[in-house]
């Protein structure tokens, strides 16, 4: 029988190519594992709420009202919600056309773009147009979207920091484009540096690429540095130099654990540096409820805002996203919840405040335990997660290991990351996954795990970690002693 | 230096897809309904009528109780600790999400899930799929999508490896087929229903659509069946024989059947059968047939269009409700079969009401709606009327409906949205107005057509 359309051989070539490693080897590996009844800890998603993270109240509330909103007519309704969230619910409902079984506007609720916008001008001192703001399931969704209008084929190249998350290289791949690494300087806290761009960017021109844009994850994932201002200057100059279309992956905005460099939005910096600049350069910045101390990953909500998009553009783009009809309804709400939040003197504030900060003083606590860890660990050098939700040591592995490794036909982190998963349990993401210079390894874990399990979980790497470096020592550097 | 995404420079595939659903006329109707909104006096109606898209709860339709109270309560589960709740919610809806939550692990509905969709859930579906069809199903062969457009575009981006590659698609068609199409690059080869019976599926017409594209150098991989049809409404029964037969002859395509109106059946005299169930029936297993359908929770008579079975999230949770809803002796089963039985005969009436009032139109024919959730009905537009479209620079039904909105706020789309045979014009009209307001559109219809019969006739 000759071959069919879905089988393997004929599957589109793009499709085959692609990897995503954050569900790769190490996970089904690790999946496999838990079905034979081993305990596994899973550091290998940015998820807090499956390690235990607690949904926020008021949303959560706000959110089942929505859902059923019979609720609202019965007298009793105020001996299960508070009054705060009962009037949150009906305001939501009246922006929507029809409840949340309905499809909204394509773009997104209006009004719920409106408290967007009105976030961005408070954070930036900018005003911003709801009309350029699109909402997406998720902020993935909405990087595909913006990546599929910007790639018309191989010769287009976008630049990409290494280490990435993984969702610009798999994309890339799938859209048929051209990924333009550009290298975070480790041994500079994983600081960018202007001049590797444009060796990047001279490198891919070289080899005939058009580079069309330029994506930065700020705060960092893997790596979690946060850009100063000064380097998103930098970023922007050079965007408006080379005529490159800026991505700004903000997600982890909220996820701050140090003073000395707080989030700026690339946005912020563009208009301050004034026209032409703040006329020129174009630019599309993501945020999602996701990440943050909400971690509301599951909702699938999330926004990109453009900037300095000619209108025709704008119109294509609203044409893609009204083939998926419309957002999911419930997680615009969760967006605009996230983005208008408590103020004092509301009656659900003050519980509101205490587990925000509970969450994003445990997170900041546990960004200090797991690099201290791992920097106490054999062969191990750890830069210390200024942002975002991860720890990304770097795993100095023996030659002999290196070699073990190739005989059992592995990448060597894949190897390492599946000899610690099957001793300990612990399920990371090695850190080819995310791009690496060659012949550094690392591997990606989260700080999520609850901060009452996380000295144990450490000792436990600790202890297969040492032994595994004791193991594959090269002879000839032991000492006599 | 030209900035780089421009209209000039964006990805061109992006440029040539279209989608009319919520196209043109869509967006000049909410640039009236602003205009209403400021001044009411603007324009010769107070308000605008959308029949244009697929969004029953939008228009009115309450969603079932049930099904929402399960929702709230696995949206903010610490409801199920307090003792306050019994009071605001059903008995059986409390023990429903009491059993949802315990398949989603560690009861984290916020958390990202497996990417197929939580198992738990997955398994119920099976089991819905093989009550529903008599035969096996495997959970491991189901994901559950943010809808069913996303898992649409998913298929068509395994498929199409280039414009080479071509997939069968009926004409008329919901547009997101043509879209996904055009966006992924590949190529669209039509085969044509048959408005005068009913748009039943000619295999014939099939056939040689199929060595058409062969003979231009097009690799058919896919054959789309859409049943209930989207616009047209048909309820396929002996199609699906046929067009399986066609496809054990013509090398296998995989079907991709969408079948998201399988509740939404007006005509007793007809049944919705799945595509699986009719294979199996005739002896064809996974072996012969690479079948991939489609089931949404946006239609239906649930009309759940915002929800969207999302791959992350509460993974199947109204599709499990609907292929599980409450039983007889339930506390609420009277509610949820009166209100389901209240929103389809409801459907049946209005979809009725809509088919008499369109073939009373002069030069207006409309075949009856057998599913879904629209009517489709043919215009025959005198020479005058097609002669004034075209110095408009528009399609003749395009004209046509523009005419219609800005004369009574009705709502259409154009059958070239949708595609048809060339030559003859259509457009599409949801049978979702509330039963109340179907009068008023039945009035508005019938006095414009008369007046713009009276302009453009002979």
């Amino acid at each position: 029988m000759s071959l069919k359309a879905l089988d393997y051989e004929t599957l589109n070539e793009n499709v085959k190519k692609v990897q995503y490693a954050v569900r790769g080897e190490l996970y089904l590996r690790a999946s496999e594992l838990q079905k034979e009844g081993k305990k596994i800890i899973f550091t290998n998603v940015g998820n807090p709420h499956a390690l235990g993270q607690k949904p926020l109240t008021f949303p959560r509330q706000v959110v089942a009202l929505c859902q059923a909103p019979f609720l609202l007519d019965d007298p009793n309704v105020g001996l299960l919600f508070p009054a705060d969230a009962i009037a949150r619910a009906k305001h939501y409902l009246s922006m929507t056309s029809g409840g949340l079984g309905a499809y909204s506007d394509s773009r997104g609720i209006p009004g719920v773009r409106k408290e967007v916008a009105e976030f961005i001008e408070r954070r930036d001192g900018y005003p911003s147009d709801p009309e350029l703001i699109f909402l997406t399931d998720g902020a993935s969704k909405g990087v595909m979207q913006i990546l599929n209008c910007i790639i018309r084929g191989e010769g287009d190249g976008i630049l990409v920091p290494v280490p990435q998350y993984p969702l610009y290289s798999a994309t890339i791949s799938l859209l048929g484009g051209s990924l333009v690494p550009y290298y975070l300087e480790e041994t500079a806290n994983w600081g960018l540096d202007v001049n590797n761009l444009r060796e990047s960017v001279a490198q891919a021109r070289f080899k005939g690429l058009t580079v069309r844009a330029m994506v930065i994850i700020n705060p960092g994932n893997p790596t979690g540095q946060c850009l100063s201002e000064a380097n998103l200057r930098e970023i922007i100059n050079f965007c408006y130099q080379e005529n490159l279309v800026l991505l700004g992956d903000e997600v982890y905005q909220q996820n701050i654990y140090q003073d000395e460099r707080p989030f700026i939005s690339a946005r912020k910096v563009l208009m301050d540096m004034g026209p032409p600049i703040s006329k020129e350069v174009q630019l599309i910045s993501f945020h999602t409820v996701s990440k943050g101390y909400w971690g509301e990953c599951g909702q699938r909500g999330g926004y990109f805002e453009m900037t300095n998009l000619p209108p025709q553009t704008v119109d294509e783009i609203y044409k893609i996203a009204s083939i998926a009809l419309s957002p999911n309804v419930p997680a615009q709400i969760f967006m605009g919840l996230m983005v208008n939040p408590l103020k004092p003197g509301d009656i659900s504030y003050e519980q509101f405040i205490r587990e925000s900060q509970g969450i994003l003083q445990s997170l900041r606590r546990r960004a200090r335990i797991m690099t201290d860890g791992f920097n106490s660990c054999k062969n191990v050098v750890c830069n210390f997660t200024e942002g975002a939700m991860y720890s990304f040591p770097q795993i100095r592995l023996p030659s002999k290991a290196i070699e073990a490794a190739k005989k059992a036909g592995k990448v060597p982190d894949v190897f390492y990351c599946l000899k610690l998963l099957e001793a300990t349990g612990i399920s990371t993401v090695p850190g080819s996954g995310f791009g690496q210079k060659e012949g550094v390894f690392h591997l990606r874990t989260t700080i999520l795990p609850a901060e009452e399990d996380m000295p144990a979980i450490m000792s436990s790497f600790k202890k297969f970690n040492d032994e595994f470096m004791d193991e594959y020592e090269d002879k000839w550097n032991q000492s006599r002693m | 230096m030209a900035p780089p995404v421009t209209v000039n420079t964006i990805n061109p595939k992006v440029i040539e897809c279209e989608y009319a659903v919520r196209g043109e006329i869509v967006i000049l109707a909410q640039k009236l309904q602003d205009e209403i909104k400021i001044k009411p006096e603007a324009h010769p109606f107070e308000e605008i009528l959308y029949c244009n898209i697929g969004n029953p709860q939008s228009l009115g339709q309450q969603p079932i109780t049930f099904f929402r109270e399960v929702l709230a309560l696995c949206d903010h589960p610490s409801l199920l600790d307090k003792s306050e709740t019994q009071g605001l919610f059903s008995t059986d809806s409390i023990q429903r999400a009491r059993k949802i939550l315990d398949q989603i692990p560690g009861r984290a509905t916020g958390a990202y899930s497996h990417s197929q969709g939580i198992k738990g859930l997955r398994d119920t579906i099976a089991a819905g799929i093989e009550a529903r069809d008599g035969f096996p199903a495997d959970p491991n062969d189901i994901f559950l999508t943010d809808g069913a457009s996303p898992a649409v575009h998913m298929m068509m981006q395994l498929l199409i490896r280039s414009e080479k590659d071509g997939i069968l698609c009926p004409i008329p068609q919901y547009p997101l087929y043509s879209a996904s199409i055009a966006l992924h690059g590949g190529t669209l080869v039509p085969y044509y229903l048959d408005e005068a019976t009913g748009w039943g599926l000619e295999v014939s017409d099939l056939k040689k659509q199929l060595e058409t594209a062969k003979s231009k150098g097009i690799n058919v991989r896919a054959l789309v069946v859409i049943n209930p049809g989207n616009p047209t409404g048909q309820v396929l029964v002996k199609m699906l024989s046929q067009s399986i037969r066609v496809r054990i002859d013509l090398n296998n395509k995989p079907p991709m059947v969408l079948q998201v109106y399988q509740e939404n059946v007006y005509v007793p005299e007809k049944k919705f059968h799945s595509f699986k169930k009719v294979s199996r029936s005739m002896g064809y297993d996974e072996k012969y047939i690479h079948l991939v359908s489609f089931q949404s929770v946006s239609k239906g008579y649930y009309g759940e269009c915002g929800k969207e079975e999302v791959i992350w999230k509460l993974p199947g949770l109204v599709l499990i409700l609907v292929m599980s809803p409450p039983k007889a002796g339930d506390e609420s089963y009277e509610s949820y079969i009166s209100e389901r039985d209240g929103i389809l005969s409801s459907l049946t009436r209005r979809a009725k009401t809509l088919e008499d009032a369109f073939n009373k139109l002069e030069g207006v024919t409309c075949n009856k709606a057998e599913g879904a959730m629209y009517l489709f009905p043919r215009i025959n537009l005198p020479e005058k009327a097609i002669k004034a479209a075209g110095e408009a620079k528009t399609a003749p039904d395009a004209f046509y409906c523009r005419r219609l909105l800005t004369e009574t706020g009705i709502v259409f789309v154009p059958g070239s949205g949708f595609g048809q045979v060339p030559g003859t014009w259509h457009f599409r009209c949801t049978i979702l107005p509330q039963e109340e307001k179907i009068p008023a559109v039945v009035t508005r219809l019938t006095d414009f057509h008369k007046r713009f019969m009276d302009e453009f006739r002979e």
